[in-house]
Protein backbone atom coordinates (compact mmCIF):
# COMPACT_ATOMS: atom_id res chain seq x y z
CA UNK A 1 0.00 0.00 0.00
CA UNK A 2 1.23 3.51 -0.84
CA UNK A 3 1.76 5.65 2.23
CA UNK A 4 0.83 9.00 0.68
CA UNK A 5 -1.71 9.99 -1.88
CA UNK A 6 -1.43 12.60 -4.56
CA UNK A 7 -4.33 14.92 -5.29
CA UNK A 8 -5.04 13.21 -8.60
CA UNK A 9 -5.61 9.90 -6.82
CA UNK A 10 -8.78 11.33 -5.31
CA UNK A 11 -10.14 11.60 -8.82
CA UNK A 12 -8.54 8.87 -10.94
CA UNK A 13 -8.47 6.27 -8.15
CA UNK A 14 -12.25 6.42 -7.90
CA UNK A 15 -12.85 6.40 -11.65
CA UNK A 16 -10.85 3.29 -12.66
CA UNK A 17 -12.72 1.42 -15.37
CA UNK A 18 -11.42 -2.01 -14.22
CA UNK A 19 -12.63 -1.41 -10.69
CA UNK A 20 -16.06 -0.33 -11.94
CA UNK A 21 -16.22 -3.55 -13.96
CA UNK A 22 -15.13 -5.71 -11.06
CA UNK A 23 -17.86 -4.20 -8.89
CA UNK A 24 -20.32 -4.91 -11.70
CA UNK A 25 -19.34 -8.60 -11.40
CA UNK A 26 -19.69 -8.60 -7.61
CA UNK A 27 -23.07 -6.88 -7.90
CA UNK A 28 -24.25 -9.40 -10.50
CA UNK A 29 -23.35 -12.27 -8.14
CA UNK A 30 -25.26 -10.72 -5.27
CA UNK A 31 -28.18 -9.89 -7.54
CA UNK A 32 -28.62 -13.59 -8.40
CA UNK A 33 -29.65 -14.17 -4.80
CA UNK A 34 -32.48 -11.64 -4.92
CA UNK A 35 -35.97 -12.99 -5.29
CA UNK A 36 -37.53 -9.85 -6.68
CA UNK A 37 -36.77 -6.64 -8.53
CA UNK A 38 -34.69 -4.15 -6.51
CA UNK A 39 -35.40 -0.44 -6.97
CA UNK A 40 -32.80 1.89 -5.56
CA UNK A 41 -33.46 5.60 -5.35
CA UNK A 42 -30.42 7.81 -5.77
CA UNK A 43 -31.80 10.83 -3.96
CA UNK A 44 -29.38 13.37 -5.34
CA UNK A 45 -29.17 14.79 -8.85
CA UNK A 46 -25.38 14.62 -8.67
CA UNK A 47 -25.68 10.85 -8.45
CA UNK A 48 -28.12 10.76 -11.37
CA UNK A 49 -25.47 12.65 -13.29
CA UNK A 50 -22.75 10.08 -12.43
CA UNK A 51 -25.04 7.17 -13.37
CA UNK A 52 -25.73 8.68 -16.80
CA UNK A 53 -22.25 9.99 -17.48
CA UNK A 54 -20.49 6.71 -16.75
CA UNK A 55 -23.28 4.49 -18.08
CA UNK A 56 -23.56 2.64 -14.76
CA UNK A 57 -27.12 1.55 -15.47
CA UNK A 58 -25.96 -0.51 -18.42
CA UNK A 59 -23.50 -2.41 -16.21
CA UNK A 60 -26.15 -3.67 -13.83
CA UNK A 61 -28.22 -6.85 -14.06
CA UNK A 62 -31.83 -6.37 -15.18
CA UNK A 63 -33.28 -6.96 -11.73
CA UNK A 64 -31.67 -3.79 -10.36
CA UNK A 65 -32.96 -0.39 -11.33
CA UNK A 66 -32.55 3.20 -10.32
CA UNK A 67 -35.30 5.60 -9.40
CA UNK A 68 -34.06 9.17 -9.80
CA UNK A 69 -34.89 11.21 -6.74
CA UNK A 70 -35.78 14.83 -5.97
CA UNK A 71 -32.34 15.96 -4.83
CA UNK A 72 -31.64 18.84 -7.17
CA UNK A 73 -32.27 22.15 -5.39
CA UNK A 74 -32.82 24.07 -8.61
CA UNK A 75 -35.31 21.50 -9.90
CA UNK A 76 -37.47 21.58 -6.79
CA UNK A 77 -37.79 25.35 -6.57
CA UNK A 78 -41.38 26.32 -7.45
CA UNK A 79 -41.95 28.96 -10.09
CA UNK A 80 -43.32 31.50 -7.64
CA UNK A 81 -39.97 31.63 -5.86
CA UNK A 82 -38.09 32.10 -9.12
CA UNK A 83 -40.58 34.89 -9.78
CA UNK A 84 -39.56 36.44 -6.46
CA UNK A 85 -35.94 36.58 -7.61
CA UNK A 86 -37.04 38.12 -10.89
CA UNK A 87 -39.32 40.68 -9.19
CA UNK A 88 -36.59 41.69 -6.73
CA UNK A 89 -34.03 42.05 -9.51
CA UNK A 90 -36.32 44.46 -11.34
CA UNK A 91 -36.72 46.87 -8.41
CA UNK A 92 -34.66 50.02 -8.64
CA UNK A 93 -31.39 50.25 -6.73
CA UNK A 94 -31.20 46.50 -6.21
CA UNK A 95 -28.43 44.10 -7.15
CA UNK A 96 -29.58 40.51 -7.06
CA UNK A 97 -26.76 38.07 -6.36
CA UNK A 98 -27.05 34.30 -6.69
CA UNK A 99 -25.17 31.17 -7.79
CA UNK A 100 -24.73 30.45 -11.50
CA UNK A 101 -27.14 27.52 -11.44
CA UNK A 102 -30.05 29.94 -11.31
CA UNK A 103 -29.26 31.67 -14.63
CA UNK A 104 -31.71 29.92 -16.93
CA UNK A 105 -34.32 28.58 -14.55
CA UNK A 106 -37.70 29.56 -15.99
CA UNK A 107 -40.15 31.37 -13.73
CA UNK A 108 -43.72 31.93 -14.84
CA UNK A 109 -42.80 34.56 -17.49
CA UNK A 110 -39.05 34.80 -17.82
CA UNK A 111 -35.73 33.88 -16.25
CA UNK A 112 -33.00 35.84 -14.47
CA UNK A 113 -31.02 35.69 -17.69
CA UNK A 114 -33.87 37.41 -19.55
CA UNK A 115 -34.33 40.23 -17.05
CA UNK A 116 -30.59 40.77 -16.93
CA UNK A 117 -30.55 41.16 -20.70
CA UNK A 118 -33.23 43.81 -20.20
CA UNK A 119 -31.09 45.82 -17.83
CA UNK A 120 -31.67 44.36 -14.35
CA UNK A 121 -28.53 44.09 -12.26
CA UNK A 122 -28.20 40.34 -11.65
CA UNK A 123 -24.83 38.89 -10.70
CA UNK A 124 -23.89 35.24 -10.65
CA UNK A 125 -21.13 34.44 -8.19
CA UNK A 126 -18.91 31.43 -7.56
CA UNK A 127 -19.06 31.83 -3.79
CA UNK A 128 -21.63 33.54 -1.55
CA UNK A 129 -18.74 35.48 0.03
CA UNK A 130 -18.25 37.31 -3.28
CA UNK A 131 -21.39 39.29 -2.48
CA UNK A 132 -19.57 41.12 0.32
CA UNK A 133 -17.26 42.74 -2.18
CA UNK A 134 -20.26 43.69 -4.34
CA UNK A 135 -21.99 45.23 -1.29
CA UNK A 136 -18.90 47.27 -0.38
CA UNK A 137 -18.44 48.55 -3.91
CA UNK A 138 -22.11 49.54 -4.22
CA UNK A 139 -22.94 51.17 -0.92
CA UNK A 140 -25.77 53.18 -2.51
CA UNK A 141 -27.60 49.99 -3.52
CA UNK A 142 -29.25 47.10 -1.71
CA UNK A 143 -27.71 43.72 -2.40
CA UNK A 144 -30.05 40.75 -2.15
CA UNK A 145 -28.46 37.32 -1.92
CA UNK A 146 -30.87 34.74 -3.32
CA UNK A 147 -29.82 31.65 -1.37
CA UNK A 148 -30.46 28.16 -2.75
CA UNK A 149 -29.35 24.64 -1.92
CA UNK A 150 -29.73 21.71 0.46
CA UNK A 151 -28.01 21.21 3.82
CA UNK A 152 -24.70 21.20 1.92
CA UNK A 153 -24.99 24.87 1.05
CA UNK A 154 -26.93 26.29 4.00
CA UNK A 155 -23.81 26.79 6.16
CA UNK A 156 -22.19 28.85 3.42
CA UNK A 157 -25.15 31.25 3.60
CA UNK A 158 -24.81 31.23 7.40
CA UNK A 159 -21.13 32.09 7.09
CA UNK A 160 -22.03 34.96 4.76
CA UNK A 161 -24.65 36.33 7.18
CA UNK A 162 -22.09 36.03 9.96
CA UNK A 163 -19.57 38.08 7.97
CA UNK A 164 -22.21 40.68 7.07
CA UNK A 165 -22.87 41.17 10.78
CA UNK A 166 -19.19 41.12 11.83
CA UNK A 167 -18.22 43.57 9.09
CA UNK A 168 -21.30 45.71 9.81
CA UNK A 169 -22.49 45.70 6.21
CA UNK A 170 -25.78 47.56 6.13
CA UNK A 171 -26.91 47.12 2.53
CA UNK A 172 -27.42 43.35 2.33
CA UNK A 173 -30.57 41.27 2.52
CA UNK A 174 -31.32 37.60 1.98
CA UNK A 175 -33.97 35.59 0.20
CA UNK A 176 -33.74 32.11 1.69
CA UNK A 177 -34.59 28.95 -0.24
CA UNK A 178 -32.65 26.31 1.67
CA UNK A 179 -34.33 22.92 1.70
CA UNK A 180 -33.65 19.62 3.43
CA UNK A 181 -33.16 16.07 2.13
CA UNK A 182 -34.88 13.66 4.59
CA UNK A 183 -38.35 15.27 4.53
CA UNK A 184 -39.11 14.68 0.82
CA UNK A 185 -37.74 11.12 1.17
CA UNK A 186 -40.37 10.48 3.83
CA UNK A 187 -43.10 11.98 1.65
CA UNK A 188 -42.11 9.62 -1.17
CA UNK A 189 -42.21 6.62 1.15
CA UNK A 190 -45.59 7.65 2.56
CA UNK A 191 -47.02 7.35 -0.95
CA UNK A 192 -48.57 3.89 -1.02
CA UNK A 193 -47.62 3.37 -4.66
CA UNK A 194 -43.92 3.99 -4.13
CA UNK A 195 -41.55 1.26 -5.29
CA UNK A 196 -38.45 2.31 -3.40
CA UNK A 197 -36.49 -0.52 -1.73
CA UNK A 198 -33.35 1.35 -0.64
CA UNK A 199 -31.62 4.71 -0.86
CA UNK A 200 -28.26 5.96 -2.01
CA UNK A 201 -27.82 9.24 -0.13
CA UNK A 202 -25.49 12.11 -1.07
CA UNK A 203 -22.14 12.30 0.73
CA UNK A 204 -21.75 16.07 0.67
CA UNK A 205 -24.98 16.64 2.61
CA UNK A 206 -23.71 14.29 5.30
CA UNK A 207 -20.28 15.92 5.36
CA UNK A 208 -22.24 18.74 7.00
CA UNK A 209 -25.11 16.96 8.78
CA UNK A 210 -23.53 13.60 9.51
CA UNK A 211 -25.03 10.28 8.45
CA UNK A 212 -27.36 10.34 11.46
CA UNK A 213 -30.04 12.29 9.59
CA UNK A 214 -31.00 9.00 7.91
CA UNK A 215 -31.33 6.88 11.06
CA UNK A 216 -35.12 6.89 10.86
CA UNK A 217 -35.23 5.23 7.43
CA UNK A 218 -34.03 1.76 8.47
CA UNK A 219 -35.73 2.13 11.83
CA UNK A 220 -39.17 3.41 10.84
CA UNK A 221 -39.45 2.48 7.17
CA UNK A 222 -37.22 -0.62 6.93
CA UNK A 223 -35.23 0.92 4.08
CA UNK A 224 -31.44 0.60 3.94
CA UNK A 225 -29.46 3.77 3.25
CA UNK A 226 -25.87 4.02 2.01
CA UNK A 227 -24.24 7.46 2.07
CA UNK A 228 -22.21 7.53 -1.12
CA UNK A 229 -19.53 9.60 -2.81
CA UNK A 230 -20.01 10.88 -6.35
CA UNK A 231 -17.31 9.12 -8.32
CA UNK A 232 -18.43 6.08 -10.30
CA UNK A 233 -16.45 3.63 -8.16
CA UNK A 234 -18.03 5.17 -5.05
CA UNK A 235 -21.47 4.54 -6.48
CA UNK A 236 -20.74 0.96 -7.54
CA UNK A 237 -19.34 0.19 -4.09
CA UNK A 238 -22.47 1.73 -2.53
CA UNK A 239 -24.73 -0.45 -4.69
CA UNK A 240 -22.76 -3.50 -3.63
CA UNK A 241 -23.16 -2.45 0.02
CA UNK A 242 -26.93 -2.17 -0.40
CA UNK A 243 -27.14 -5.62 -2.00
CA UNK A 244 -25.05 -7.12 0.82
CA UNK A 245 -27.38 -5.58 3.39
CA UNK A 246 -30.42 -7.04 1.68
CA UNK A 247 -28.93 -10.50 1.15
CA UNK A 248 -27.64 -10.61 4.70
CA UNK A 249 -31.02 -9.40 5.98
CA UNK A 250 -29.54 -6.28 7.52
CA UNK A 251 -31.17 -2.87 7.32
CA UNK A 252 -29.05 0.07 8.42
CA UNK A 253 -27.38 3.36 7.53
CA UNK A 254 -23.91 2.71 6.16
CA UNK A 255 -21.31 5.21 5.02
CA UNK A 256 -19.40 4.42 1.85
CA UNK A 257 -17.79 7.88 1.73
CA UNK A 258 -16.01 7.37 5.02
CA UNK A 259 -13.10 9.48 3.80
CA UNK A 260 -15.07 12.56 4.83
CA UNK A 261 -18.44 11.62 6.34
CA UNK A 262 -18.92 10.90 10.04
CA UNK A 263 -22.04 10.12 12.02
CA UNK A 264 -22.20 13.60 13.49
CA UNK A 265 -20.93 15.75 10.63
CA UNK A 266 -19.40 19.22 10.77
CA UNK A 267 -20.46 20.60 14.15
CA UNK A 268 -19.13 24.09 13.54
CA UNK A 269 -21.22 24.40 10.37
CA UNK A 270 -24.25 23.08 12.24
CA UNK A 271 -23.75 25.62 15.06
CA UNK A 272 -23.55 28.44 12.55
CA UNK A 273 -26.80 27.26 10.94
CA UNK A 274 -28.52 27.04 14.32
CA UNK A 275 -27.52 30.60 15.06
CA UNK A 276 -29.39 32.04 12.08
CA UNK A 277 -31.92 29.51 10.87
CA UNK A 278 -34.94 27.58 12.06
CA UNK A 279 -37.27 25.25 10.20
CA UNK A 280 -40.15 26.84 8.26
CA UNK A 281 -43.60 25.37 8.73
CA UNK A 282 -43.74 24.30 5.12
CA UNK A 283 -42.15 24.69 1.68
CA UNK A 284 -43.83 24.05 -1.64
CA UNK A 285 -41.64 21.73 -3.71
CA UNK A 286 -41.98 22.03 -7.43
CA UNK A 287 -43.88 19.00 -8.68
CA UNK A 288 -44.26 17.46 -5.22
CA UNK A 289 -46.27 20.03 -3.27
CA UNK A 290 -46.15 21.31 0.31
CA UNK A 291 -43.81 19.46 2.62
CA UNK A 292 -43.83 20.36 6.31
CA UNK A 293 -40.54 21.25 8.02
CA UNK A 294 -38.59 20.83 4.79
CA UNK A 295 -36.90 24.23 4.54
CA UNK A 296 -35.21 26.90 6.61
CA UNK A 297 -36.07 30.50 7.37
CA UNK A 298 -34.20 33.20 9.25
CA UNK A 299 -34.82 33.26 12.99
CA UNK A 300 -36.87 36.20 14.31
CA UNK A 301 -33.78 38.00 15.57
CA UNK A 302 -32.54 38.21 11.96
CA UNK A 303 -35.79 38.84 10.15
CA UNK A 304 -34.69 42.42 9.44
CA UNK A 305 -32.27 40.81 6.97
CA UNK A 306 -35.03 38.93 5.17
CA UNK A 307 -35.88 40.33 1.72
CA UNK A 308 -39.18 38.45 1.78
CA UNK A 309 -40.19 40.47 4.84
CA UNK A 310 -38.77 43.81 3.67
CA UNK A 311 -40.39 43.58 0.23
CA UNK A 312 -43.50 41.71 1.30
CA UNK A 313 -45.80 44.04 -0.65
CA UNK A 314 -43.84 43.49 -3.89
CA UNK A 315 -43.80 39.68 -3.82
CA UNK A 316 -46.76 37.56 -4.85
CA UNK A 317 -47.59 34.48 -2.82
CA UNK A 318 -49.82 32.89 -5.46
CA UNK A 319 -48.87 29.31 -6.31
CA UNK A 320 -47.85 28.69 -9.90
CA UNK A 321 -47.73 25.21 -11.39
CA UNK A 322 -45.56 23.87 -14.19
CA UNK A 323 -46.45 23.77 -17.88
CA UNK A 324 -49.13 21.14 -18.35
CA UNK A 325 -46.98 18.98 -20.64
CA UNK A 326 -44.10 18.88 -18.16
CA UNK A 327 -44.00 15.77 -15.99
CA UNK A 328 -41.11 16.89 -13.79
CA UNK A 329 -43.36 16.33 -10.80
CA UNK A 330 -43.72 12.62 -11.52
CA UNK A 331 -40.01 12.37 -12.34
CA UNK A 332 -39.09 13.98 -9.01
CA UNK A 333 -41.39 11.52 -7.29
CA UNK A 334 -39.71 8.62 -9.08
CA UNK A 335 -42.92 7.70 -10.89
CA UNK A 336 -41.79 8.59 -14.41
CA UNK A 337 -38.64 8.71 -16.46
CA UNK A 338 -37.59 11.70 -18.62
CA UNK A 339 -38.20 9.49 -21.67
CA UNK A 340 -41.88 9.36 -20.72
CA UNK A 341 -42.24 13.10 -21.37
CA UNK A 342 -43.78 13.92 -24.74
CA UNK A 343 -41.67 17.03 -25.27
CA UNK A 344 -38.35 15.64 -24.01
CA UNK A 345 -35.55 16.61 -26.37
CA UNK A 346 -37.90 18.24 -28.87
CA UNK A 347 -39.69 21.25 -27.42
CA UNK A 348 -37.77 20.97 -24.16
CA UNK A 349 -33.96 21.07 -24.32
CA UNK A 350 -31.25 22.49 -22.06
CA UNK A 351 -31.01 25.56 -24.30
CA UNK A 352 -34.76 26.17 -23.97
CA UNK A 353 -35.98 24.33 -20.90
CA UNK A 354 -39.69 24.01 -20.30
CA UNK A 355 -39.34 22.51 -16.86
CA UNK A 356 -36.82 22.68 -14.10
CA UNK A 357 -35.46 19.13 -14.51
CA UNK A 358 -33.99 20.23 -17.83
CA UNK A 359 -32.33 23.34 -16.41
CA UNK A 360 -29.77 22.21 -13.92
CA UNK A 361 -27.07 19.81 -15.08
CA UNK A 362 -28.15 17.73 -12.07
CA UNK A 363 -31.74 17.48 -13.26
CA UNK A 364 -32.79 14.06 -14.53
CA UNK A 365 -34.02 15.39 -17.90
CA UNK A 366 -30.80 17.29 -18.50
CA UNK A 367 -28.67 14.24 -17.59
CA UNK A 368 -30.68 12.06 -20.00
CA UNK A 369 -30.41 14.68 -22.73
CA UNK A 370 -26.66 15.05 -22.37
CA UNK A 371 -25.67 11.45 -22.03
CA UNK A 372 -28.45 9.72 -23.87
CA UNK A 373 -29.88 6.48 -22.64
CA UNK A 374 -29.62 2.99 -23.99
CA UNK A 375 -31.90 0.30 -22.61
CA UNK B 1 -24.06 23.07 -8.00
CA UNK B 2 -23.84 20.72 -5.08
CA UNK B 3 -20.65 18.88 -5.83
CA UNK B 4 -17.67 19.26 -3.62
CA UNK B 5 -14.20 19.14 -5.06
CA UNK B 6 -11.13 17.45 -3.55
CA UNK B 7 -8.28 19.96 -3.24
CA UNK B 8 -5.04 20.46 -1.35
CA UNK B 9 -4.25 23.29 1.06
CA UNK B 10 -1.11 25.21 0.04
CA UNK B 11 -1.34 28.33 2.22
CA UNK B 12 -3.28 29.52 5.26
CA UNK B 13 -3.94 33.15 6.12
CA UNK B 14 -5.07 33.29 9.74
CA UNK B 15 -6.01 36.98 9.63
CA UNK B 16 -8.50 36.70 6.79
CA UNK B 17 -9.29 33.09 7.77
CA UNK B 18 -8.78 32.06 4.15
CA UNK B 19 -6.75 29.22 2.67
CA UNK B 20 -5.14 28.97 -0.74
CA UNK B 21 -5.97 25.64 -2.30
CA UNK B 22 -4.82 23.68 -5.32
CA UNK B 23 -7.50 21.93 -7.37
CA UNK B 24 -5.59 19.91 -9.97
CA UNK B 25 -3.28 22.77 -10.88
CA UNK B 26 -5.77 25.59 -10.41
CA UNK B 27 -5.03 27.79 -7.44
CA UNK B 28 -7.94 29.42 -5.61
CA UNK B 29 -8.96 30.87 -2.29
CA UNK B 30 -11.38 29.18 0.06
CA UNK B 31 -12.83 30.30 3.36
CA UNK B 32 -12.00 28.52 6.61
CA UNK B 33 -15.11 29.90 8.34
CA UNK B 34 -16.78 26.49 8.55
CA UNK B 35 -13.76 24.68 9.95
CA UNK B 36 -12.73 24.36 13.59
CA UNK B 37 -9.55 26.29 14.25
CA UNK B 38 -6.29 24.32 14.07
CA UNK B 39 -8.15 21.54 12.28
CA UNK B 40 -6.59 22.21 8.88
CA UNK B 41 -2.90 22.35 8.05
CA UNK B 42 -0.88 23.01 4.93
CA UNK B 43 -0.71 19.84 2.84
CA UNK B 44 -4.10 18.56 4.01
CA UNK B 45 -6.63 17.33 1.51
CA UNK B 46 -9.99 19.04 1.81
CA UNK B 47 -13.41 19.20 0.16
CA UNK B 48 -14.35 22.54 -1.38
CA UNK B 49 -17.88 23.69 -1.96
CA UNK B 50 -18.78 27.14 -3.38
CA UNK B 51 -15.70 28.85 -1.97
CA UNK B 52 -15.58 27.14 1.43
CA UNK B 53 -13.62 24.28 2.89
CA UNK B 54 -16.39 22.00 4.12
CA UNK B 55 -14.24 19.29 5.66
CA UNK B 56 -10.95 17.46 5.61
CA UNK B 57 -10.57 14.28 3.54
CA UNK B 58 -9.04 11.43 5.48
CA UNK B 59 -6.05 10.36 3.42
CA UNK B 60 -5.61 7.04 5.24
CA UNK B 61 -9.23 6.15 4.63
CA UNK B 62 -8.92 6.94 0.92
CA UNK B 63 -5.72 4.86 0.72
CA UNK B 64 -7.50 1.97 2.36
CA UNK B 65 -10.35 2.17 -0.18
CA UNK B 66 -7.91 2.15 -3.08
CA UNK B 67 -6.09 -0.80 -1.55
CA UNK B 68 -9.40 -2.68 -1.21
CA UNK B 69 -10.16 -2.03 -4.88
CA UNK B 70 -6.75 -3.40 -5.84
CA UNK B 71 -7.38 -6.54 -3.80
CA UNK B 72 -10.80 -7.04 -5.39
CA UNK B 73 -9.19 -6.84 -8.84
CA UNK B 74 -6.59 -9.46 -7.89
CA UNK B 75 -9.21 -11.84 -6.46
CA UNK B 76 -11.53 -11.54 -9.46
CA UNK B 77 -8.66 -12.02 -11.91
CA UNK B 78 -7.59 -15.18 -10.07
CA UNK B 79 -11.19 -16.45 -10.22
CA UNK B 80 -11.35 -15.76 -13.95
CA UNK B 81 -8.21 -17.79 -14.54
CA UNK B 82 -9.63 -20.80 -12.74
S1 LIG C 1 -38.34 17.05 -20.62
FE1 LIG C 1 -38.80 19.17 -20.04
S2 LIG C 1 -41.01 19.30 -20.04
FE2 LIG C 1 -40.49 17.14 -20.02
S3 LIG C 1 -40.46 16.59 -17.85
FE3 LIG C 1 -38.38 17.14 -18.39
S4 LIG C 1 -38.23 19.30 -17.91
FE4 LIG C 1 -40.42 18.83 -17.94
Amino acid sequence: MKDRLELKDFYSGFRQAEVIKSYAKLIAKEAEKLNSQLNIMEVCGGHTHTIMRYGLKQLLPPNISFIHGPGCPVCVMPKERIDHAIALAQLSNIILVTLGDMIKVPGSQSSLQDVRANGADVRFVYSPLDSIKIAKENSDKTIIFFAIGFETTTPMTSALINQVIIQDIKNMLFHINHVTVPEPMKVLLDDKENKIDAFIAPAHVSVITGSKIYDEFPRDYQKPVVVSGFEPVDMMESLFMILKQINEKRCEVEVQYSRSVTKDGNRRAQRLNDKFFEKSDSFRWRGIGDIAQSSFRLKDAFRHLDAEVRYRDKLSTAKIDDHKLCICGDILKGKANPKDCRVFGTVCKPSRPLGSCMVSSEGACSAYYRYGDSP
Amino acid sequence: MCLSIPSRVTKIDKISNMATIDTMGVSREASLDLIEEEHIQIGDYVLIHIGFIMNKIDEKDALLSLETYREILVILEAEDER
